[in-house]
Protein backbone atom coordinates (compact mmCIF):
# COMPACT_ATOMS: atom_id res chain seq x y z
CA UNK A 1 0.00 0.00 0.00
CA UNK A 2 1.35 3.25 -1.03
CA UNK A 3 2.82 5.55 2.22
CA UNK A 4 1.76 8.50 3.75
CA UNK A 5 5.66 10.21 3.67
CA UNK A 6 7.48 12.25 6.54
CA UNK A 7 9.30 15.15 4.43
CA UNK A 8 11.79 17.03 6.69
CA UNK A 9 11.96 20.56 5.27
CA UNK A 10 15.22 22.37 5.64
CA UNK A 11 15.86 26.22 5.31
CA UNK A 12 19.09 26.70 3.40
CA UNK A 13 20.78 30.43 3.75
CA UNK A 14 24.21 30.47 1.59
CA UNK A 15 24.59 26.90 2.03
CA UNK A 16 24.01 26.26 5.66
CA UNK A 17 20.97 25.10 7.36
CA UNK A 18 18.08 27.63 9.24
CA UNK A 19 15.26 27.61 10.20
CA UNK A 20 13.13 30.85 11.13
CA UNK A 21 9.80 31.20 13.07
CA UNK A 22 7.50 32.82 10.51
CA UNK A 23 10.64 33.42 8.50
CA UNK A 24 12.17 35.03 10.88
CA UNK A 25 14.80 35.46 13.73
CA UNK A 26 16.88 32.78 11.45
CA UNK A 27 19.04 30.18 13.53
CA UNK A 28 21.66 28.02 12.22
CA UNK A 29 20.80 24.38 13.04
CA UNK A 30 22.89 22.07 10.88
CA UNK A 31 25.44 20.99 8.38
CA UNK A 32 22.62 20.45 5.38
CA UNK A 33 24.20 17.37 4.08
CA UNK A 34 24.95 15.55 7.54
CA UNK A 35 21.15 16.95 8.59
CA UNK A 36 20.13 15.38 4.95
CA UNK A 37 21.61 11.97 5.48
CA UNK A 38 20.90 11.93 9.33
CA UNK A 39 17.11 11.94 8.58
CA UNK A 40 17.54 9.85 5.80
CA UNK A 41 18.61 7.07 8.22
CA UNK A 42 16.33 7.78 10.45
CA UNK A 43 13.40 6.44 8.10
CA UNK A 44 12.17 10.01 6.38
CA UNK A 45 10.73 9.65 3.12
CA UNK A 46 11.84 12.58 1.06
CA UNK A 47 13.73 15.84 1.88
CA UNK A 48 13.47 19.43 0.77
CA UNK A 49 15.70 21.94 0.51
CA UNK A 50 14.49 25.72 0.71
CA UNK A 51 17.29 28.07 -0.68
CA UNK A 52 16.50 31.42 1.14
CA UNK A 53 19.62 33.17 -0.05
CA UNK A 54 18.93 36.75 -1.22
CA UNK A 55 22.40 36.73 -2.94
CA UNK A 56 23.81 35.94 -6.41
CA UNK A 57 26.87 34.29 -4.16
CA UNK A 58 24.11 32.49 -2.34
CA UNK A 59 22.53 30.81 -5.11
CA UNK A 60 25.56 29.55 -6.41
CA UNK A 61 26.41 28.21 -3.35
CA UNK A 62 23.44 26.35 -3.34
CA UNK A 63 23.12 24.71 -6.47
CA UNK A 64 27.32 23.49 -5.56
CA UNK A 65 24.86 21.97 -2.30
CA UNK A 66 22.62 20.16 -4.17
CA UNK A 67 25.13 18.15 -6.44
CA UNK A 68 26.90 17.28 -2.74
CA UNK A 69 22.97 16.31 -1.94
CA UNK A 70 22.61 13.83 -5.01
CA UNK A 71 25.64 12.21 -4.21
CA UNK A 72 24.95 11.19 -0.18
CA UNK A 73 21.42 10.89 -0.31
CA UNK A 74 19.62 7.60 -1.80
CA UNK A 75 15.96 8.93 -1.18
CA UNK A 76 14.42 11.36 -3.43
CA UNK A 77 14.41 15.08 -2.48
CA UNK A 78 13.34 18.41 -3.61
CA UNK A 79 14.52 21.76 -3.63
CA UNK A 80 13.32 25.13 -4.31
CA UNK A 81 13.12 28.92 -3.59
CA UNK A 82 14.24 31.35 -5.43
CA UNK A 83 13.11 29.82 -9.18
CA UNK A 84 12.13 31.96 -11.46
CA UNK A 85 12.58 30.50 -15.08
CA UNK A 86 13.16 26.86 -16.62
CA UNK A 87 16.87 27.43 -16.88
CA UNK A 88 16.62 27.48 -12.76
CA UNK A 89 15.07 24.07 -12.50
CA UNK A 90 17.38 22.71 -15.70
CA UNK A 91 20.29 24.00 -13.31
CA UNK A 92 18.90 22.38 -9.99
CA UNK A 93 17.99 19.03 -12.41
CA UNK A 94 21.53 19.17 -13.50
CA UNK A 95 22.86 19.06 -10.09
CA UNK A 96 20.96 16.27 -9.33
CA UNK A 97 17.12 17.04 -8.01
CA UNK A 98 14.65 15.23 -7.92
CA UNK A 99 12.02 17.61 -7.98
CA UNK A 100 11.78 21.55 -7.84
CA UNK A 101 9.37 23.67 -6.01
CA UNK A 102 8.08 26.99 -7.86
CA UNK A 103 6.16 29.34 -5.76
CA UNK A 104 6.13 33.72 -6.15
CA UNK A 105 7.78 33.96 -9.47
CA UNK A 106 4.49 30.94 -10.25
CA UNK A 107 2.32 33.16 -9.03
CA UNK A 108 3.83 36.28 -11.05
CA UNK A 109 4.12 34.21 -14.12
CA UNK A 110 2.01 31.00 -14.17
CA UNK A 111 3.05 29.96 -17.44
CA UNK A 112 6.70 29.19 -15.47
CA UNK A 113 4.52 25.64 -14.21
CA UNK A 114 3.75 24.50 -18.03
CA UNK A 115 7.36 25.51 -18.89
CA UNK A 116 9.33 23.01 -16.43
CA UNK A 117 6.38 20.70 -16.75
CA UNK A 118 6.65 20.77 -21.09
CA UNK A 119 10.76 20.25 -20.03
CA UNK A 120 11.07 18.28 -17.57
CA UNK A 121 7.84 16.56 -17.19
CA UNK A 122 5.09 16.93 -14.06
CA UNK A 123 6.90 14.80 -11.86
CA UNK A 124 9.32 17.38 -11.62
CA UNK A 125 7.67 20.43 -10.88
CA UNK A 126 5.71 20.97 -7.01
CA UNK A 127 3.91 24.06 -7.00
CA UNK A 128 4.53 25.69 -3.53
CA UNK A 129 1.78 27.32 -2.29
CA UNK A 130 1.37 29.72 0.88
CA UNK A 131 -1.51 31.66 2.03
CA UNK A 132 -3.47 33.46 4.86
CA UNK A 133 -7.02 34.05 5.58
CA UNK A 134 -7.58 37.85 4.79
CA UNK A 135 -11.79 38.84 5.74
CA UNK A 136 -12.87 35.09 5.10
CA UNK A 137 -11.16 34.69 2.05
CA UNK A 138 -8.14 32.67 1.63
CA UNK A 139 -5.63 34.37 0.00
CA UNK A 140 -2.14 33.69 -1.97
CA UNK A 141 0.68 35.33 -0.62
CA UNK A 142 4.13 35.09 -1.82
CA UNK A 143 7.42 36.13 -0.23
CA UNK A 144 7.16 34.38 2.64
CA UNK A 145 3.97 35.36 3.25
CA UNK A 146 4.70 39.13 3.39
CA UNK A 147 2.72 40.01 0.95
CA UNK A 148 -1.08 39.24 -0.06
CA UNK A 149 -2.15 38.63 -4.30
CA UNK A 150 -5.42 38.65 -5.59
CA UNK A 151 -5.73 35.05 -5.77
CA UNK A 152 -7.81 32.84 -4.13
CA UNK A 153 -6.23 29.73 -2.77
CA UNK A 154 -8.26 26.88 -4.22
CA UNK A 155 -8.75 28.48 -7.82
CA UNK A 156 -5.04 29.07 -7.78
CA UNK A 157 -4.38 25.29 -6.80
CA UNK A 158 -6.32 23.60 -9.19
CA UNK A 159 -5.09 26.28 -12.03
CA UNK A 160 -1.53 24.59 -11.29
CA UNK A 161 -2.47 21.47 -11.52
CA UNK A 162 -4.10 22.61 -14.73
CA UNK A 163 -0.89 24.44 -15.93
CA UNK A 164 1.07 20.72 -14.99
CA UNK A 165 1.97 20.87 -11.61
CA UNK A 166 2.49 17.40 -9.95
CA UNK A 167 2.47 18.16 -6.28
CA UNK A 168 0.78 20.82 -4.45
CA UNK A 169 2.88 21.47 -1.66
CA UNK A 170 0.34 23.77 0.86
CA UNK A 171 1.29 26.24 3.58
CA UNK A 172 -1.01 27.72 5.87
CA UNK A 173 1.08 31.28 6.64
CA UNK A 174 -1.74 31.49 9.49
CA UNK A 175 -0.60 28.48 11.45
CA UNK A 176 2.99 27.85 10.21
CA UNK A 177 5.68 28.08 13.21
CA UNK A 178 2.72 27.60 15.78
CA UNK A 179 2.98 24.61 16.39
CA UNK A 180 -1.06 24.24 16.72
CA UNK A 181 -1.56 22.16 14.09
CA UNK A 182 -2.76 21.91 10.30
CA UNK A 183 -5.77 23.44 9.38
CA UNK A 184 -7.78 19.93 8.11
CA UNK A 185 -10.64 21.44 6.50
CA UNK A 186 -8.76 23.14 3.61
CA UNK A 187 -6.41 20.22 3.38
CA UNK A 188 -9.57 18.03 2.54
CA UNK A 189 -10.60 20.49 0.25
CA UNK A 190 -6.97 20.15 -1.44
CA UNK A 191 -7.34 16.71 -1.52
CA UNK A 192 -10.05 16.58 -4.00
CA UNK A 193 -7.56 17.61 -6.42
CA UNK A 194 -6.16 14.70 -8.43
CA UNK A 195 -2.45 15.19 -7.02
CA UNK A 196 -0.62 14.11 -4.47
CA UNK A 197 -0.99 16.92 -1.58
CA UNK A 198 1.92 17.87 0.95
CA UNK A 199 1.02 19.59 4.03
CA UNK A 200 2.99 21.88 5.67
CA UNK A 201 2.96 24.24 8.66
CA UNK A 202 1.92 23.85 11.80
CA UNK A 203 2.85 20.53 13.20
CA UNK A 204 3.60 20.51 16.98
CA UNK A 205 2.48 17.09 17.86
CA UNK A 206 2.08 13.68 15.92
CA UNK A 207 -1.64 13.62 16.48
CA UNK A 208 -1.76 17.19 14.34
CA UNK A 209 0.34 15.00 11.73
CA UNK A 210 -2.32 12.19 11.90
CA UNK A 211 -4.96 14.18 11.43
CA UNK A 212 -3.77 16.15 8.34
CA UNK A 213 -2.73 12.51 6.71
CA UNK A 214 -6.33 11.14 7.54
CA UNK A 215 -9.12 13.62 7.93
CA UNK A 216 -7.60 16.58 5.91
CA UNK A 217 -6.44 13.90 3.15
CA UNK A 218 -2.83 15.13 3.02
CA UNK A 219 -0.39 12.49 0.81
CA UNK A 220 2.68 13.51 3.00
CA UNK A 221 3.28 15.83 5.90
CA UNK A 222 6.47 17.79 6.11
CA UNK A 223 7.53 20.14 8.78
CA UNK A 224 10.83 21.57 9.72
CA UNK A 225 11.85 22.63 13.63
CA UNK A 226 9.99 19.48 15.24
CA UNK A 227 12.27 17.13 13.76
CA UNK A 228 15.64 19.93 14.05
CA UNK A 229 14.84 20.77 17.36
CA UNK A 230 14.20 16.87 18.33
CA UNK A 231 10.82 17.36 19.24
CA UNK A 232 9.68 14.59 17.26
CA UNK A 233 12.25 11.98 16.39
CA UNK A 234 10.97 10.64 12.87
CA UNK A 235 11.12 6.94 14.32
CA UNK A 236 9.11 7.78 17.10
CA UNK A 237 6.60 9.63 14.68
CA UNK A 238 6.37 7.07 12.13
CA UNK A 239 5.89 3.89 14.84
CA UNK A 240 3.10 6.01 16.25
CA UNK A 241 1.20 6.55 12.71
CA UNK A 242 1.80 2.47 12.18
CA UNK A 243 0.39 1.59 15.23
CA UNK A 244 -2.45 3.92 14.64
CA UNK A 245 -2.91 2.34 11.49
CA UNK A 246 -1.68 4.54 8.87
CA UNK A 247 0.74 3.26 6.12
CA UNK A 248 3.85 4.49 6.54
CA UNK A 249 7.33 2.93 5.35
CA UNK A 250 9.27 1.69 8.84
CA UNK B 1 33.02 -2.34 -16.62
CA UNK B 2 29.35 -1.16 -16.09
CA UNK B 3 27.96 1.22 -18.85
CA UNK B 4 24.85 3.59 -17.98
CA UNK B 5 23.08 4.10 -21.56
CA UNK B 6 22.95 7.24 -21.94
CA UNK B 7 20.94 8.55 -24.46
CA UNK B 8 19.36 12.20 -23.12
CA UNK B 9 17.14 10.88 -20.63
CA UNK B 10 16.59 12.24 -16.83
CA UNK B 11 17.76 10.23 -14.06
CA UNK B 12 21.66 9.19 -15.32
CA UNK B 13 22.75 11.47 -12.67
CA UNK B 14 20.87 9.81 -9.84
CA UNK B 15 21.71 6.35 -11.23
CA UNK B 16 25.74 7.55 -11.62
CA UNK B 17 25.45 8.62 -8.18
CA UNK B 18 24.16 5.30 -6.74
CA UNK B 19 27.19 3.54 -8.69
CA UNK B 20 29.22 5.69 -6.92
CA UNK B 21 27.59 5.30 -3.64
CA UNK B 22 27.93 1.24 -4.24
CA UNK B 23 31.66 1.75 -5.14
CA UNK B 24 31.26 0.71 -8.69
CA UNK B 25 33.22 1.91 -12.03
CA UNK B 26 30.88 2.56 -14.61
CA UNK B 27 30.84 4.60 -17.49
CA UNK B 28 28.16 6.74 -19.49
CA UNK B 29 27.77 5.83 -22.76
CA UNK B 30 25.67 5.34 -26.60
CA UNK B 31 28.06 3.85 -28.50
CA UNK B 32 27.31 0.09 -29.25
CA UNK B 33 31.05 -1.70 -29.47
CA UNK B 34 30.99 -0.46 -25.50
CA UNK B 35 27.83 -1.65 -24.69
CA UNK B 36 28.47 -5.37 -26.98
CA UNK B 37 31.75 -5.27 -24.33
CA UNK B 38 30.09 -3.92 -21.29
CA UNK B 39 29.60 -6.78 -18.44
CA UNK B 40 26.54 -5.06 -17.01
CA UNK B 41 24.30 -2.38 -18.76
CA UNK B 42 22.01 -0.13 -17.08
CA UNK B 43 19.18 1.59 -19.17
CA UNK B 44 17.32 4.33 -16.98
CA UNK B 45 14.75 6.69 -18.15
CA UNK B 46 12.63 9.48 -16.96
CA UNK B 47 10.03 11.32 -19.00
CA UNK B 48 7.54 9.85 -21.88
CA UNK B 49 8.25 6.52 -23.47
CA UNK B 50 7.65 7.32 -27.01
CA UNK B 51 10.10 10.33 -27.13
CA UNK B 52 12.37 7.97 -25.42
CA UNK B 53 11.91 5.27 -27.63
CA UNK B 54 12.76 7.84 -30.69
CA UNK B 55 15.94 8.81 -28.89
CA UNK B 56 16.75 5.10 -28.76
CA UNK B 57 16.22 4.43 -32.93
CA UNK B 58 18.45 7.93 -33.60
CA UNK B 59 21.37 6.17 -31.84
CA UNK B 60 20.61 2.81 -33.88
CA UNK B 61 20.10 1.47 -29.89
CA UNK B 62 17.24 -0.35 -30.62
CA UNK B 63 19.16 -2.63 -32.71
CA UNK B 64 21.90 -2.90 -30.13
CA UNK B 65 20.02 -3.60 -26.92
CA UNK B 66 18.48 -7.03 -27.62
CA UNK B 67 21.43 -8.95 -29.13
CA UNK B 68 23.34 -7.97 -25.84
CA UNK B 69 23.82 -11.08 -23.27
CA UNK B 70 25.26 -9.70 -20.41
CA UNK B 71 22.72 -8.88 -17.55
CA UNK B 72 20.59 -5.67 -18.26
CA UNK B 73 18.60 -3.56 -15.91
CA UNK B 74 15.88 -1.15 -17.18
CA UNK B 75 14.62 1.32 -14.88
CA UNK B 76 11.31 3.22 -14.80
CA UNK B 77 10.91 4.21 -18.59
CA UNK B 78 14.28 1.87 -19.31
CA UNK B 79 12.20 -0.95 -18.15
CA UNK B 80 9.06 0.26 -20.09
CA UNK B 81 10.95 0.09 -23.44
CA UNK B 82 12.00 -3.14 -22.82
CA UNK B 83 8.42 -4.57 -22.92
CA UNK B 84 6.07 -4.82 -26.30
CA UNK B 85 4.38 -1.76 -26.42
CA UNK B 86 3.22 1.49 -24.09
CA UNK B 87 0.32 3.69 -24.22
CA UNK B 88 2.02 6.77 -24.06
CA UNK B 89 2.37 8.12 -27.25
CA UNK B 90 1.33 4.97 -28.73
CA UNK B 91 5.10 3.62 -28.65
CA UNK B 92 5.92 0.11 -30.33
CA UNK B 93 9.01 -1.14 -27.92
CA UNK B 94 11.55 -3.88 -28.05
CA UNK B 95 9.83 -6.51 -27.32
CA UNK B 96 11.93 -8.15 -24.44
CA UNK B 97 9.45 -8.67 -21.94
CA UNK B 98 5.78 -10.34 -23.14
CA UNK B 99 3.70 -7.75 -21.84
CA UNK B 100 2.27 -4.25 -22.41
CA UNK B 101 2.35 -0.86 -20.46
CA UNK B 102 -0.72 0.94 -19.99
CA UNK B 103 -1.98 3.76 -17.96
CA UNK B 104 -2.75 3.28 -14.43
CA UNK B 105 -6.74 3.66 -13.50
CA UNK B 106 -7.16 6.81 -11.29
CA UNK B 107 -10.44 4.64 -10.11
CA UNK B 108 -10.41 1.70 -7.19
CA UNK B 109 -12.27 0.28 -4.53
CA UNK B 110 -10.53 0.73 -1.70
CA UNK B 111 -11.20 1.52 2.08
CA UNK B 112 -7.81 2.87 2.75
CA UNK B 113 -6.93 6.13 4.76
CA UNK B 114 -10.38 7.62 5.67
CA UNK B 115 -11.62 5.64 8.36
CA UNK B 116 -8.49 3.51 9.82
CA UNK B 117 -7.24 6.93 9.99
CA UNK B 118 -9.77 8.32 11.70
CA UNK B 119 -9.77 6.00 14.35
CA UNK B 120 -6.18 6.22 14.19
CA UNK B 121 -6.08 10.14 15.20
CA UNK B 122 -8.36 8.93 18.12
CA UNK B 123 -6.22 6.22 19.30
CA UNK B 124 -3.55 8.47 19.23
CA UNK B 125 -5.28 10.56 21.55
CA UNK B 126 -4.63 13.61 20.60
CA UNK B 127 -6.82 16.34 20.86
CA UNK B 128 -8.11 17.09 17.54
CA UNK B 129 -8.25 20.44 16.56
CA UNK B 130 -11.34 22.53 16.04
CA UNK B 131 -10.81 22.58 11.88
CA UNK B 132 -10.71 19.29 11.99
CA UNK B 133 -13.91 18.05 13.45
CA UNK B 134 -15.37 20.86 11.35
CA UNK B 135 -13.99 19.15 8.44
CA UNK B 136 -15.32 15.71 9.36
CA UNK B 137 -18.58 16.96 10.11
CA UNK B 138 -18.85 18.75 6.65
CA UNK B 139 -17.03 16.71 4.47
CA UNK B 140 -21.09 16.22 2.73
CA UNK B 141 -21.18 20.34 2.63
CA UNK B 142 -17.17 20.32 0.72
CA UNK B 143 -18.68 18.03 -1.61
CA UNK B 144 -21.73 19.72 -2.22
CA UNK B 145 -19.35 23.08 -2.57
CA UNK B 146 -17.09 21.93 -5.04
CA UNK B 147 -19.90 20.43 -7.00
CA UNK B 148 -20.13 24.19 -8.49
CA UNK B 149 -16.72 24.99 -7.34
CA UNK B 150 -13.32 25.71 -9.27
CA UNK B 151 -11.88 22.05 -8.20
CA UNK B 152 -13.11 18.76 -9.82
CA UNK B 153 -15.47 16.90 -7.91
CA UNK B 154 -14.30 13.95 -9.04
CA UNK B 155 -16.14 11.16 -6.23
CA UNK B 156 -13.39 11.54 -4.22
CA UNK B 157 -13.60 9.17 -1.27
CA UNK B 158 -13.99 11.74 1.30
CA UNK B 159 -17.18 13.33 -0.16
CA UNK B 160 -18.24 11.23 -3.29
CA UNK B 161 -21.55 8.64 -3.25
CA UNK B 162 -19.73 6.03 -1.33
CA UNK B 163 -17.28 6.36 0.92
CA UNK B 164 -14.88 3.70 0.03
CA UNK B 165 -14.70 4.28 -3.44
CA UNK B 166 -11.33 6.55 -3.76
CA UNK B 167 -9.96 8.36 -6.35
CA UNK B 168 -6.23 7.56 -6.94
CA UNK B 169 -3.66 10.09 -7.27
CA UNK B 170 -1.86 9.97 -10.43
CA UNK B 171 0.85 9.84 -11.33
CA UNK B 172 1.74 7.11 -8.41
CA UNK B 173 4.40 9.34 -6.58
CA UNK B 174 5.93 7.42 -3.45
CA UNK B 175 7.30 4.64 -1.31
CA UNK B 176 4.96 1.63 -1.97
CA UNK B 177 5.20 -2.07 -1.43
CA UNK B 178 6.50 -4.83 -3.70
CA UNK B 179 5.12 -8.17 -2.93
CA UNK B 180 5.21 -11.60 -4.82
CA UNK B 181 9.71 -11.54 -5.05
CA UNK B 182 11.02 -14.23 -7.45
CA UNK B 183 14.20 -13.64 -8.61
CA UNK B 184 17.93 -13.37 -7.97
CA UNK B 185 17.13 -9.81 -7.95
CA UNK B 186 15.56 -9.80 -4.68
CA UNK B 187 17.85 -11.75 -2.45
CA UNK B 188 17.89 -10.82 1.10
CA UNK B 189 14.92 -8.02 0.03
CA UNK B 190 11.86 -8.90 2.47
CA UNK B 191 8.51 -9.36 0.95
CA UNK B 192 6.24 -5.99 1.48
CA UNK B 193 9.37 -3.67 1.48
CA UNK B 194 9.11 -0.53 0.20
CA UNK B 195 10.46 1.09 -2.92
CA UNK B 196 10.11 4.72 -4.12
CA UNK B 197 7.58 5.00 -7.71
CA UNK B 198 7.13 7.81 -10.14
CA UNK B 199 5.16 6.84 -12.54
CA UNK B 200 1.53 6.81 -14.72
CA UNK B 201 1.84 3.89 -16.76
CA UNK B 202 2.58 0.12 -15.56
CA UNK B 203 3.52 -2.94 -17.57
CA UNK B 204 0.82 -5.52 -16.95
CA UNK B 205 1.78 -9.03 -15.16
CA UNK B 206 2.95 -11.47 -17.25
CA UNK B 207 5.04 -14.86 -16.48
CA UNK B 208 8.00 -12.73 -17.06
CA UNK B 209 6.97 -10.88 -13.87
CA UNK B 210 9.53 -11.12 -10.39
CA UNK B 211 7.81 -8.46 -8.23
CA UNK B 212 4.33 -6.78 -8.10
CA UNK B 213 2.72 -3.91 -7.14
CA UNK B 214 -1.26 -3.00 -6.35
CA UNK B 215 -2.10 0.88 -7.57
CA UNK B 216 -5.54 0.54 -8.64
CA UNK B 217 -4.44 -2.95 -10.54
CA UNK B 218 -2.24 -4.73 -10.11
CA UNK B 219 0.91 -4.58 -12.05
CA UNK B 220 4.59 -5.81 -12.28
CA UNK B 221 7.44 -3.97 -10.27
CA UNK B 222 9.91 -5.50 -12.00
CA UNK B 223 10.30 -8.42 -15.01
CA UNK B 224 13.20 -10.55 -15.68
CA UNK B 225 13.29 -12.82 -18.86
CA UNK B 226 16.60 -14.22 -19.52
CA UNK B 227 19.38 -11.85 -18.90
CA UNK B 228 16.83 -8.96 -19.19
CA UNK B 229 15.69 -7.07 -16.00
CA UNK B 230 13.61 -4.34 -15.04
CA UNK B 231 12.10 -2.40 -12.19
CA UNK B 232 9.43 0.13 -12.42
CA UNK B 233 10.47 1.57 -9.81
CA UNK B 234 13.33 3.32 -8.95
CA UNK B 235 16.27 1.51 -6.86
CA UNK B 236 18.52 4.02 -7.05
CA UNK B 237 16.04 6.42 -4.81
CA UNK B 238 15.30 3.70 -2.63
CA UNK B 239 17.16 3.71 0.03
CA UNK B 240 18.88 0.94 1.81
CA UNK B 241 16.68 -1.65 -0.44
CA UNK B 242 17.16 -0.17 -3.54
CA UNK B 243 20.63 -0.28 -2.98
CA UNK B 244 20.53 -4.16 -2.21
CA UNK B 245 18.48 -4.75 -5.29
CA UNK B 246 21.66 -2.45 -7.00
CA UNK B 247 24.14 -5.15 -5.29
CA UNK B 248 22.46 -7.93 -6.15
CA UNK B 249 22.37 -6.92 -10.04
CA UNK B 250 26.02 -5.64 -9.88
CA UNK B 251 27.01 -9.38 -8.23
CA UNK B 252 24.85 -11.58 -10.84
Amino acid sequence: MLAKRIIPCLDIRDGQTVKGIHFEGLRRVGDPVELGAKYAAQGADELVYLDISATQQGRRTFTDLVTRIAARIDIPFTVGGGISSVEDAGRLLEAGADKVTVNSAAVRNPALIDAIAARYGSQFVVAAIDARLVDGRRVVTTHGGTRPTDRELFTWAHECVERGAGEILFTSMDHDGTKNGYPCEVFARLAELPVPIIASGGAGTVAHIAEVLTRGGADAALAASIFHYDEIPIPTLKRELHRAGIPVRL
Amino acid sequence: MIAVVDYATGNLRSVANALRRAGAEFTLTADAALLRRAERVILPGVGEASSAMARLRERGLDEVLPTLTCPVLGICIGMQLLCLSSEEGDAECLGLFPTRVRRLPSDAESGAGTEAGIRAVEEIGGSPSAGCLLAAETFPAVGGLLAGGPLPAGGGGLAGESPTHLRLKIPHVGWDTIEELRSPLFEGVPEQSYVYYVHSYAADPCPATIATTDYGRRFSAALQRDNFFGTQFHPEKSGAVGARILQNFLNL
